[in-house]
């Protein structure tokens, strides 16, 4: 039996900014980072230097990490953590910073995710990404996550009777929440017969299965719910959160992820059971993942994804709201920030600042991250539940 | 099934010539001793030494007991395609022009899941499926994914002829055509489909057994070539150079000498001026002109053979002065490889022992028939492997000279073979 874990009582979340995306950007990351701080300083009302934590997450930093950010910003922080695992780093900057508040390292943590995307870093990030994709993947096509998740798509809707249409659903569900957002990068509706009519890219995989790389940021703070108060922030607070890294990594290939072996960890700190949440924002690198992540949370059992998407609508104001920004395969994927996207569109939902996105009588929100092709699959997987603070 | 390949059409002259972008070839140094067994044809693996574990991609540690005792052992790759995909984008140049391509993910009964170049004639998923070890054009190590039982055609596949060098089609330039060996290989390449084979002799009025019989093939064409005279190999490169797809050396002088059993120089000069100074002219002339064809078409420019010897390894003091000169065009040729590498034209170095000829002829046997050496030639080419010892003699001496060079050199001082 495990050691009872400390609650994240008494935390505060706030403060959700995005720095806007642009396809390319001639900045380097910094530039980005610097806004979202800026924005986070201007929108709290917390002095630059009040901000004594940095949680920062980014790939296109190098050589820089967030030590070199502290110099650049001119900020002195008693706290600092790099958090490197893309995709999931939303909630693990969430974790790690609530964890430095509650324990008095640091007061109010500013957690940013940026990156920049110039003409070629893509194909230059594919390369370089880590020792195993350089040896066992990039020689093979350097198609990139493409080919790997085509496999395992392929492999999802051989094994469970998926098909493209209900990978469709999805996508043509987050675009019209997108359409909503004015920070998503698409502004077009998108059609069911014009998912199915796309190019192939790395069949099964087609072009609205993917996302498009840009430059941009996404950030909060998090400090105590006593400070939040003080300063007068809107704020959400974490209910329960989960981590895992290289789960089920005896599957030869992916059709569950980590959040499966700590789902029901993560509800019983909430106290509350999948049916009771208002709105998940999953990590939608591709339909399939999304798809997982329903099934692996507990909104339906494995291989149920397909049905589960046919029986609801994914749209703000649908039976079960979904990457109510647009998700990245709308918004957009600004490297790290993808892995924040949630995050922040959470904190508008629970602090009624999405706008027309708002989902109705949003209590609890569900927030899942998932990160890092090093080879074969994702490695990391988190998810956090946050709500309204009594 | 594979469709024959078809003979290409002649180039149309007008058109540039498409140069090469290579394919992605960094690997950590652990994930080149795939390479390694690649460039001989086998497809190996590290297994942990205490667990057993099969591990992939390579690494430094077991991923199940944490062992660091991690060891290359040969895999059989057999193993179940869990799906495929066939890639319509790609941010790299190599794949981009190539496109569409095929890659498949491939659970391995040994146990990792492997990505692999899947080919043409493998079944949707799920399929058996035999996973091998090639070098690609980058000439780094790359698993394929093979059908369990191929076509007669299997070797046409669009990506396999990439990661190889087949003589199909192809226009081969022999440098000695009036050796036995050199016979054996001019037949050998018109039986392999080769589709002009260019056949050096030097001194042309030395009336040599067989080479009537060799210039009777249609495909053959006898090309004069001295590779002592610089003169004469920039004429040949000026003729042909812009066409030869496939070079092999196997001009060679060979004497029976060490050091106090003649005197003077006269004969290692000899031995030094064709099988090092010859491959050297021969390299600075056709080297650059396969480079500028390497990416020209489906009979690409795409491999450079050299007849080395075994004594390369190791000096074998009754072929002393030969063995030097081995020895030198050995450390040559690695010179050669790295300077192709960046046009993707792959350079094999073949270590015979003893060759059945005349200069062998005190030799014991076994010695290597000229037959069985030109279809060594001919299944490296197809295979697309950078190193081949062919025959039982090489075989032993490679693995008591990995085993232990010192030993060896020994062994080979006291006379033994």
């Amino acid at each position: 039996m495990a050691r009872q874990r400390l609650s994240y009582a008494g935390v505060a979340v706030a403060v959700p900014v995005t720095v806007p995306y642009v396809r390319y950007s001639t900045h380097s990351a910094h530039w980005f980072i610097g806004h979202a701080i800026d924005a986070l300083v201007k929108a709290s009302g917390v002095g630059k230097d009040q901000i004594d934590g940095l949680c920062l997450s980014s790939f296109s930093l190098a050589p820089d990490t967030a030590v070199g950010v502290t110099q650049h910003m001119g900020l002195s922080p008693r706290w600092l953590d790099h958090v490197p695992t893309g995709g999931a780093s939303g909630v693990m900057c969430l974790r790690r910073a609530a964890r430095a508040v509650q324990s008095g390292d640091a007061d109010v943590v500013a957690c940013v995710a940026a990156d920049t995307n110039h003409i070629d870093s893509f194909r230059q990030t594919l390369g370089s990404f880590s020792n195993f994709a350089r040896d066992a993947t990039y020689p093979y096509g350097s198609g990139g996550p493409n080919s790997i998740f085509a496999f395992i798509t392929a492999n999802y809707m051989r094994s469970f009777g998926a098909k493209r249409e209900d990978f469709g659903r999805i996508a043509v569900d987050q675009r019209s929440n997108a359409l909503k957002n004015p920070n998503a990068m698409f502004k077009k509706p998108l059609t069911l017969d014009e998912y199915m009519a796309a190019r192939p890219i790395s069949d099964p995989i087609h072009l609205f299965d993917c996302v498009m790389p840009c430059a941009g940021a996404e950030a909060f703070l998090v400090m105590s719910q006593e400070r939040a108060r003080e300063l007068g922030l809107p704020h959400a607070v974490i209910r329960g959160a989960i981590e895992r890294h290289n789960a089920y990594s005896e599957d030869p290939v992916m059709v569950r992820g980590g959040w499966r072996v700590d789902r029901d960890d993560l509800y019983a700190q909430a106290g509350v059971r999948s049916a009771d949440i208002d709105f998940v924002q999953t990590y939608d690198d591709y339909p399939v993942i999304a798809m997982m992540q329903f099934e692996d949370l507990g909104f339906c059992e494995k291989g149920e994804g397909p049905a589960f998407v046919r029986s609801h609508s994914l749209t703000c104001d649908g039976s079960f709201p979904s990457n109510t920004s647009g998700g990245q395969l709308s918004a957009g994927q600004a490297g790290a920030a993808g892995g924040f996207l949630g995050m922040t569109e959470t904190l508008r939902q629970l602090t009624d600042t999405a706008g027309s996105r708002a989902v109705a009588h949003a209590h609890l929100g569900l927030v899942a991250g998932f990160g890092m092709v090093t080879y074969d699959r994702c490695l990391c997987t988190g998810a956090v539940i946050l709500g309204r603070p009594a | 099934m594979t469709m024959p390949m078809m003979h290409p059409k002649r180039k149309n002259p007008v058109l540039r010539t498409q140069q090469m972008n290579l394919p992605p070839g960094a690997r950590g140094r652990v994930a080149l001793g795939i390479t390694t067994a690649a460039a001989e044809g086998r497809f190996e693996l590290q297994t942990c030494a205490d667990c057993g574990a099969v591990q992939y991609p390579p690494r430094e540690t077991c991923h199940k007991c944490l062992s660091p005792r991690l060891n290359w052992r040969e895999q059989g790759g057999e193993g179940l395609l869990l799906g495929s995909t066939t890639l319509h984008h790609s941010n790299d140049l190599f794949f981009r022009e190539r496109l569409p391509w095929q890659l498949g993910l491939v659970h391995l009964d040994a146990g990792p899941t492997v990505m692999v170049h899947l080919h043409g004639e493998v079944g949707a998923a799920p399929a058996r499926v035999r996973v091998g070890a090639r070098l690609d054009r980058a000439g780094q190590a790359v698993l394929i994914g093979f059908p369990n039982e191929g076509s007669a055609h299997m070797a046409d596949d669009k990506m396999l002829r990439e990661m190889t060098s087949d003589p199909k089609f192809r226009k081969v330039l022999v440098t000695d055509g009036k050796t036995e060996v050199g016979q054996a290989i001019v037949r050998a390449l018109v039986k392999a489909g080769a589709d002009i084979v260019w056949v050096g002799h030097a001194e042309p009025w030395k009336k040599m057994g067989g080479l009537d019989d060799i210039s009777a093939l249609p495909q053959v064409t006898l090309v004069p070539l001295d590779l002592t005279n610089g003169r004469s190999v920039t004429e040949l490169a000026g003729a042909i150079g812009g066409k030869v797809d496939i070079v092999i050396n196997n001009a060679e002088v060979h004497r029976n000498f060490g050091i106090a059993s003649r005197r003077g120089t006269d004969v290692a000069k000899a031995e030094m001026d064709i099988n090092y100074f010859g491959l050297l002219r021969l390299a600075q002339e056709f080297g650059p002109a396969l480079k500028g064809r390497s990416a020209d078409g489906a009979t690409n420019a795409t491999a450079w053979v050299n007849l080395l010897s075994i004594y390369a390894l190791s000096n074998f003091p009754p072929h002393g002065t030969f063995s030097a000169s081995k020895a030198a065009a050995h450390s040559l040729a690695q010179c050669l490889r790295a300077e192709m590498r960046p046009a993707g034209i792959r350079v094999i170095n073949l270590f015979p022992g003893p060759i059945d000829d005349e200069w062998n002829q005190q030799m014991p046997p076994p010695k290597l028939a000229p037959a069985t050496l030109a279809s060594a030639i001919v299944k490296a080419l197809r295979d697309g492997v950078e190193d081949i010892y062919p025959g039982d003699v090489a075989e032993e001496w490679l693995e008591r000279w990995r085993d232990n060079p010192k030993v060896l050199e020994r062994e080979l001082a006291h006379g033994g073979g």
